[in-house]
């Protein structure tokens, strides 16, 4: 049975179509990636399946449970990071979770027995009695994960959980959540940090105005959407990137121009590097397609906002 | 951890408030008296010297009953508006709890029933202190303080109504001026309503706040409140269907 189930999913608000006729399915113990850019409907749908707004049609199953009919139910074993942190700012550490947890019916001595080793999982074992607005943002990121867990939930959900943090603390959530994946949680993510979802995800769709684009895990999308290498090239110092482009670019299997970069996707690069070392004023990276192609490709370059 | 052993969900919101209500109860509890004290002594002596007797007691005494009334009043008014605006909008307190199995109504009824704690402590509070200075006359004064409840339900109840409608803190301002206010003026506080003009005093006798005058100034004056029952039904009665409509808004703004 899916840990989570959708079918035919769909949200209006004021006459738009937030989410329109969305399906998929969470394997248990996996990593599901939810992506798209701004806007694309990706939170909604997770207030969706948690049960926080009915939908106007379509069908939820969350850990077993009707949702959004049973979803009390279903929550109990459920966590949730939220997009941005809502700790209690008068509370010190250990007491938001200890607050937390009695919202899931535990008794105080079962919460406290539990809040040494969720610190130490967040990496805040010296921060048990700080307060909130001492902490930096990676450690009330870290602190609000491990309050979702203060349940030992079967699912978790994370809304964006890395946005906003420097890499190490980026790191660091990702370690964490592999942790999870190994102990056996399924885990739903919601990102758009590509590089994010390709470590993390076992499989992903990409959503965009509410509908899914494609499905699959990050590598099977990488090969079945675009060619394998990329050399982006950039018009930096007087070169003729226009001409570099009109000339070469049937070297590559795809070329796409934004602003001073051009992008020239190809199975094999080689013949294109040899004619960048003649090219003066023109400099270039190479590098292996990743899931921010496939995004690109299937979303656009135009921003969102 | 099933619902089956767990069947009050507003309590772990309600002891939420109250923990941080604790860290700070000293500067709270003086905070709530210090205002209404300074308004009952100033008034009740100052002007109440120029005073003749008012149903039988001194202006003091009676100004006393009206000042555990409106204290009361104000702090479930305060935590149901302020209070409760903070943790649903601003900290987002609510939207962390609606992701646990607790759902809307757990939040909003623990909100009630802590915004009518906050008016027993000020409503006790002063309660004691006029006590000790002599206003108040018998055993008879305890059973204010279950009224006192009930009056800090029902306020409790009409502000979280205002609070689901508001945008912003400064809407809190109109439901002083254009409901609080007026109503302290016309519910019996700080004089007998039959001073007012008869179809003022009419409107006055209908507000909440003049049902739970009319149960506590009796009480504090040790005599048992005329229509008792009606003040009681009246009080539930506005608890109940203001909690209905505002726990309706409420999920109108956050669960869309």
């Amino acid at each position: 049975m899916a840990a989570l189930g959708v079918s035919g999913l769909r949200k209006t608000y004021a006459g738009t179509e937030v989410v329109a006729g969305l399906s998929f399915a969470v394997e248990p113990g996996k990593c599901f990636g939810l992506l798209g850019p701004n806007g694309a409907g990706k939170t909604t749908t997770l207030r969706l399946c948690l049960g926080l707004t009915a939908p106007d049609s379509g069908e939820i199953t969350l850990n077993g449970y009707a949702i959004p009919s049973d979803a009390q139910k279903a929550r109990a074993r459920v966590g949730v990071v939220p997009q941005f942190d809502n700790l209690d700012p008068d509370f010190t550490a250990s007491e938001n979770l200890l607050v937390f947890g009695r919202y899931f019916g535990m008794a105080d001595a079962e919460i406290k027995a539990r809040i040494p080793q969720l610190l130490e999982f967040a990496g805040l074992s010296g921060k048990a009695d700080a307060r909130i607005s001492t902490l930096s943002g990676g450690m009330k990121r870290r602190l609000t994960l491990a309050r979702a867990l203060v349940n030992d939930p079967d699912i978790v959900f994370l809304d964006e959980p890395s946005t906003g943090l420097d890499p190490q603390a980026r790191h660091l959530i990702w370690d964490r959540l592999k942790q999870l994946k190994s102990a056996g949680k399924t885990l739903i993510l919601t990102t758009h940090f590509m590089d994010e979802a390709e470590r993390l995800c076992d499989s992903l769709i990409v959503i965009d105005h509410g509908r899914k684009i494609t499905e699959g895990s990050p590598r099977a999308l990488i090969a079945e959407h675009i060619e394998p290498q990329v050399v982006e090239v950039y018009d930096e110092a007087g070169g003729d990137l226009a001409a570099f482009v009109d000339a070469c670019g049937q070297l590559a299997g795809r070329v796409e121009t934004s602003g001073e970069t051009a992008f020239f996707y190809c199975a094999d690069p080689q013949p294109l590097l040899t004619e960048l070392a003649n090219a003066p004023g023109l400099r270039y990276v190479h590098r292996a397609s990743n899931l921010e192609d496939v995004f690109i490709k299937l979303t656009g370059r135009e921003l969102r906002d | 951890m099933s619902f089956a052993i767990f069947p009050v969900g507003w309590l772990p919101v309600w002891q939420r408030n109250f923990l941080v209500w604790k860290k700070l109860a000293l500067p709270s509890i003086l905070g709530n008296l210090a205002d209404p004290l300074i308004y009952m002594l100033g008034l009740g002596y100052g002007l109440g010297a120029m005073l003749p007797t008012i149903e039988g007691q001194p202006y003091v005494a009676f100004l006393a009953a009206g000042t555990v009334c409106a204290s009361t009043m104000n702090a479930a008014t305060f935590e149901a508006l302020y209070s409760s605006f903070s943790r649903m909008h601003v900290q987002k307190t609510w939207d962390a709890i609606l992701n646990t199995p607790l759902g809307l109504n757990d939040v909003v009824a623990g909100e009630l029933f802590w915004a009518a704690t906050k008016s027993l402590f000020s409503g006790a509070a002063i309660l004691v202190v006029i006590t000790a200075m002599g206003l108040t006359n018998g055993p008879m004064l305890l059973w204010a303080l279950p009224a006192i409840v009930l009056t800090g339900l029902a306020f409790a109840a009409l502000g979280l109504i205002w609070n689901a409608l508001a945008p912003s803190y400064d809407f809190f301002m109109y439901y002083f001026t254009l409901f609080i206010t007026p109503m302290t003026l016309i519910s019996g506080v700080f004089f007998p309503t039959d001073q007012l003009p008869g179809w003022l005093a009419t409107i006055g006798g209908w507000l909440p706040l003049a049902q739970g005058v009319a149960l506590i100034r009796p009480l504090l004056a040790g005599q048992v409140p005329a229509n008792a029952l009606i003040h009681i039904m009246a009080l539930l009665a506005t608890a109940g269907i203001a909690f209905v409509i505002a726990l309706h808004l409420t999920r109108r703004r956050l669960l869309k």
